[in-house]
């Protein structure tokens, strides 16, 4: 019995929202009640979060235990080969049904009363159900069927199993639109992906600083400076920023330019060509063309919580999960595919340097978050701007540009019910005038 | 000299350098070509090779320290490795495969002492005379989680 029956999402705390997109109250990375109300709204509510890899569990019995939110959820693949997700939480009173993160099983049994589940997330039996010598025991119309985790709806694309449990929204296909999926297959299509490792990090931040950092492609090159002072040439990359409808979804994407690598006409402006540093071992730096074309970096989106990225040769997923107004969780999985062979094996772990809470070019995203969460501290009255290449969320070739983090809180407002008030301060504050909030 | 006692040596020295400087010594613990990885008990035990950091030559060593001297943008923080004593497994002459527990405290900007990473080294030593450098150092952390970023090494 199918038991999703979809949420009832909490009250939406009482607050009004610029109707430009361009301003973002700080309260919205502080405000307990806000950060409940997502919980409700946003990842018990009609968006489909990314799960676990179809490659974490290959095998019938094989289970993965990820979140949606907070809240823990284990994906099974069944006997039939299918692939199952219900809430990670026994039915009787509360307890994990499944304590490790992965692993095989025949059926779950809960360790605090020995409640038994299948693959399916169907409760099959209850321990001394009949009570023992004629007394205690469940009463007689208790009904195994009416008892069990919630189920949640899933999808699969290219081997990324995203969930819900809401049945109001469309299907995965409509929900990701056709030019991220496209990039999705871009990717990982027609190829089988193998997982090389996984980490976790903790921010000490808001998970939506996260959400969007990575949607920033304004600051990349300048918070980021090891391509730079290394004198690698990045600025021989043509690229675009893509918005999807609702906003929430983005790709961001650069290439190499043949003609202006030909011509060496952008390699002369190195932005610090007389750097006295270099690689030591440049081969970090020695790539092959991940799906065979020029693309060299792709990062990719899905609203709320997941991020698909090709930086170079390395291919990883990211799962932003909230812990807390300012902690979150971000998983990752580094990827390498059944077809590489040693050599681009190789590349692979070498670039893995580039990414990660160590990450080269990644490192400074996982400090940044925290450095905004205690610059807003007693602010949460005032606003932050969001300019950069103009008041909309629509993509465009520049990706100096905030368009894409724009389209977040396009979608943000949206999922959460916040009303768009035009008495909330305009885009243009003067400089010296501190900006008016209007509450309700 | 026993191998045992330069691995100790050498293992001091190596946390001293990281600890209390200079931090442009630490690739010189390492052998020309090495592997160096760091890595979670978790990944260790799947066999799945990705590391949080990963080189396989004394140069990426360099260009670690070097990028974080010259390019990456940290708060600033200190570490204080606390080693245990190092657990021979094979010898054979001077290839030597040893296992040493350690833990990290990390003190970032103005803040508390903070436990930040546990776990153990699993290492092959090359030791000629007293001098015992690392071919093969797999830093293998207890915890998956990583608390903000991970820019000094283990
Ligand atoms: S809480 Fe699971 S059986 Fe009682
Ligand atoms: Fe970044």
């Amino acid at each position: 019995m199918d038991r999703l029956t979809g949420t009832t999402a909490g009250r939406a705390p009482d607050r009004s929202w610029p109707r430009s997109l361009t301003r973002v109250p700080y309260w919205v990375f502080q405000d307990e009640a806000v950060y409940r109300a997502e919980q409700d709204r946003i990842f018990h509510g009609p968006h489909w979060s990314y799960l676990c890899l179809e490659a974490e569990f290959a095998e019938p019995g094989d289970f993965c235990a990820t979140f949606i939110g907070e809240q823990p959820v284990l994906v099974t693949r069944d006997v039939d080969g299918e692939v199952y997700a219900f809430e990670n939480r026994c039915a009787h009173r509360g307890a994990l049904i499944a304590m490790a993160d992965h692993g095989k099983a025949r059926d779950f049994t809960c360790v605090y009363h020995a409640w038994t589940y299948n693959l399916q997330g169907d409760l099959t039996a209850v321990a001394f159900a009949e009570g023992v010598g004629g007394k205690g025991g469940m009463p007689p119309n208790f009904c195994l069927s009416d008892h069990g985790p919630r189920k949640l709806r899933i999808a699969v694309v290219h081997g990324l199993v995203f969930g819900t449990l809401s049945n109001d929204l469309p299907d995965i296909e409509e929900y990701l639109g056709e030019e991220i999926l496209d990039r999705i297959d871009r990717v990982l299509g027609g190829r089988k992906p193998v997982v090389l490792g996984r980490f976790a990090q903790r921010l000490p931040n808001n998970w939506k600083l996260y959400a969007e950092n990575v949607r920033d492609s304004y600051h990349a090159s300048i918070l980021h400076l090891f391509f730079t002072t290394f004198g690698i040439n990045r600025l021989s990359q043509r690229g675009a920023i893509i918005v999807d409808e609702s906003g929430g979804h983005h790709v961001s994407y650069s290439a190499i330019d043949r003609t202006a690598v030909a011509s060496n006409e952008y390699r002369d402006q190195k932005i610090r060509s007389d750097s006295e540093y270099q690689l030591a071992d440049p081969s970090l730096l020695e790539g092959f063309s991940e799906v065979g074309d020029d693309v060299t970096l792709q990062i990719l989106s899905v609203y709320p919580g997941f991020v698909l990225q090709q930086i170079q040769n390395s291919v990883a997923v990211r799962q932003i999960l909230p812990r807390g107004t300012d902690d979150t969780l971000l998983n990752w999985t580094y990827l390498g595919f059944e077809s590489d062979t040693e050599e681009q094996r190789l590349v692979r772990m070498k670039q893995s340097n580039l990414v990660g809470p160590a990450g080269y070019v990644s490192m400074e995203d996982g400090g940044i978050g925290g450095f905004v969460q205690r610059g807003i501290a007693g602010a949460s009255d005032e606003y932050a701007t969001l300019q950069m290449g103009g008041d909309t969320a629509e993509s465009s070739e520049s990706r100096v540009t905030e368009a894409s983090v724009r389209g977040f809180w396009l979608a943000y407002r949206e999922s959460m019910g916040f009303v768009p008030d035009d008495d909330a301060p305009l885009p243009e504050i003067g400089k010296h005038e501190r900006t008016r909030v209007v509450r309700a | 000299m026993d191998n045992q006692v330069a691995i100790a040596r050498a293992q001091a020295h190596y946390a001293r350098c990281i600890d209390d400087g200079p931090l442009e010594d630490w690739p010189m613990f390492f052998t020309e070509n090495c592997h160096y990885r760091v890595t979670t008990a978790d990944n260790y035990a799947r066999g799945l090779p990705a590391g949080l950091i990963w080189a396989d030559t004394r140069g990426m060593l360099k260009d670690r320290v070097s990028a974080l001297k010259e390019a990456n943008i940290y708060e600033p923080h200190v570490y204080r490795h606390m080693l245990g004593q190092p657990a021979i497994l094979t010898e054979s002459g001077g290839d030597v495969e040893s296992e040493t527990p350690f833990f990290v405290l990390r003190v970032t900007g103005g803040g508390p002492t903070d436990l930040f990473a546990s776990g153990r080294y699993v290492d092959r030593y090359r030791v000629e005379g007293d001098q015992a450098l690392l071919r093969e150092r797999v830093v293998v952390c207890d915890s998956k989680e990583i608390d903000t970023l991970l820019a000094l090494p283990l």
